[in-house]
């Protein structure tokens, strides 16, 4: 079989691995599943008032393409943990002597991962439609926004895997996964509109990835108002475009950095 | 017999620790060489070495010829390694478990799954073969992890302490299933506590401390060292010390020293004929005015080889890894 066969094929015998666990402790996945929807509950009853209309576009609409793109860089977290819960387990040894690709256990993990985003998905676009959300472009850019959100958390999970290798135990991902993906989805424009910052930190958010996401979504699904500024940056003017600029970096900077990681700290 | 196993001078270290500092191991194609010694010897890292988990610092290991650090893939299409952490995947059951090790050693979906079969049927897990192995016993999570290992009929076999944390029964079942590999030609390195284990599964023996061998031979040759059986005898009072030690030395195989230990009132003694010696050393105790709290006739343990072989206990303490 030729290296890249073999990496794939092991890489699904992996993340098929993963997946049974799902089905042996799914109490994990109820809790992946509730917590987007509490936060669409929360945000859309808490902030409405305050925030108010978008132009012609309710809060309700204009927050879950925030919502999503929220979603999904927090599930990345869940990356990070199961690679630091299998790496203080035995069975890494096993893996790690057996004739096996060594990118597997890493391509396993994070597509295990895609799985429980495209779960999550599904649930937040129900409760979405429930209050009120509703895609108003075509069937085909609605596909689009999800597949780019997709293809952005699965960048992310690269960066949480090679968080997760460096600090192999699961309470310190989790905090330290926090400390980044708290500023990276609030100074954005996920849950207030743009013009609400203004200097370096507006700045900052036109530039920010997660911004671009959330606005992607937002013309996909057909949630926003064309009146209304986007502001001028080449970002903001481009958001899709822009965010695949991040997916191809991280993807060419954390696959090849977390691939050696996983054997450094592997071999300790 | 061509060598399945050489490492030569290896040499590991964590920080100022010498796990390992200069050890040399041969084996033999079909034999088993055991690797005796206390925690904190060395005998895992050794282990982690040959089978690729981990780099030496110094020296060189080959498995059937192929170096370890030069084709660590080569090394690991040959070795079946089971560990001291039974590595399997709790939420796995034992049949996925297996099937998952097949598919990863490159076996085809439906060769893996006959293969997961024939094991779990050979290791006495047919039953719970679709169980999660969350719900199997120590002993059982250990036999999963050794079929593990047998997947791919690996031509050389590493166990890191099969036995260590299981109870009696487990461990005599345990035994009886290396004992039917080794029958079948396997090439085994096996690393040990119990003197015992390693009497009964091992052909050669190498003991090591601070990560060098400081004795090597077989079994046999390793017993005419130490001895056979201890006749131990546990005083009441420890001014009787003496008089007992006299009684002891009367019966100690070769002139071997009585030994104390640190209470000054358990006396240890080497014997070569043991129920015949213990007979006398009733039947001299019984004339003497010494009172004892407990006597009786017991195996060598690794204790025993280290206060022979270097005149100290093992020193638990100075664990390295």
């Amino acid at each position: 079989m030729s290296s890249l066969a073999r990496t794939a094929s092991d890489g699904w015998v992996v993340t098929k691995r993963n997946l049974i666990k799902i089905k042996r402790v799914p109490e994990v996945l109820v809790f992946v599943l509730v917590s987007p929807i509490m936060f669409i509950l929360l945000f859309a009853f808490v902030f409405e008032g305050a925030i108010g209309a978008e132009g012609g576009v309710g809060y309700r609409e204009f927050l879950i393409g925030g919502i999503f793109a929220q979603t999904v860089v927090f599930g990345a977290t869940f990356t990070g943990a199961g690679l630091a819960e299998d790496m203080q387990k035995g069975i890494i040894d096993r893996f790690r002597s057996l004739p096996m690709s060594p990118s597997a256990v890493l391509i396993g993990r994070t597509t295990s991962d895609v799985v429980y985003n495209v779960l999550s998905l599904i649930i937040m676009a129900l409760t979405g439609l429930l209050i009120g959300w509703r895609i108003r472009e075509g069937a085909v850019d609605a596909f689009l926004g999800f597949a780019l959100l997709l293809l952005f958390a699965y960048a992310i999970s690269w960066v949480m895997a090679y968080i997760g290798l460096l600090v192999p135990s699961v309470e310190v991902i989790n905090n330290a996964s926090f400390i980044v993906i708290m500023p990276l989805t609030f100074v954005s424009n996920a849950f207030v509109p743009l013009e609400s910052f203004s200097g370096v930190l507006r700045t900052l958010v036109e530039w920010n990835p997660v911004s671009t996401l959330t606005q992607a979504c937002r013309e996909l699904f057909g949630n926003y108002d064309p009146s209304v500024p986007v502001g001028d940056a080449w970002s903001m003017q481009h958001p899709a475009l822009y965010t695949l600029i991040w997916v191809g970096l991280i993807l060419v900077v954390f696959v090849p950095l977390s691939v050696r990681q996983y054997r450094l700290s592997a071999a300790r | 017999m061509a060598e399945m196993i050489r490492a030569e001078g290896l040499e590991k270290r964590y920080g100022e620790v010498r796990a390992l500092a200069g050890l040399d191991l041969a084996v033999p194609e079909g034999t088993v060489l055991g690797l005796l010694g206390p925690n904190g010897a060395g005998k895992t890292t050794a282990v982690r070495i040959i089978a690729t988990l981990l780099k030496p610092d110094g020296g060189r290991a080959e498995v059937a010829g192929v170096d370890v650090v030069g084709d660590p893939d080569g090394v690991r299409r040959r070795i079946g390694l089971s560990g001291q952490y039974a590595a399997v995947d709790e939420h796995l059951t034992g049949f996925e478990n297996l099937e998952m090790v097949g598919r990863l050693y490159g076996l085809g979906r439906a060769k893996a799954r006959e293969r997961a079969r024939e094991l779990l049927e050979r290791f006495s897990l047919a039953d719970a073969g679709d169980r999660p192995s969350k719900t199997y016993s120590g002993g059982m999570r250990r036999r999963l992890d050794l079929a593990g290992a047998l997947v791919a009929s690996p031509p050389v076999l590493i166990l890191d302490e099969p036995t260590t944390g299981l109870d009696p029964r487990s461990r005599l079942e345990m035994w009886d299933v290396i004992r039917e590999l080794v029958g079948a030609g396997s090439t085994l390195l096996l690393t040990t506590q119990y003197l015992e284990e390693a009497d009964r599964l091992a052909d050669d023996i190498v003991v090591i401390d601070h990560g060098r061998a400081i004795a090597r031979g077989t079994a046999d040759d390793l017993k005419a060292q130490v001895g056979g059986e201890r006749i131990e005898a546990v005083l009441r009072e420890r001014g009787d010390a003496e008089r007992a030690r006299a009684i002891l030395a009367e019966v100690a195989m070769g002139g071997a020293e009585v030994q104390t230990d640190d209470t000054g009132r358990t006396l240890t003694a080497a014997v070569d004929d043991g129920v015949p010696a213990l007979r006398r050393v009733l039947d001299a105790f019984e004339g003497s005015s010494i009172a004892l709290l407990d006597v009786g006739l017991r195996r060598p343990t690794l204790d025993d080889v280290f206060l022979s072989l270097t005149g100290a206990v093992t020193d638990e303490k100075e664990a390295g890894r």
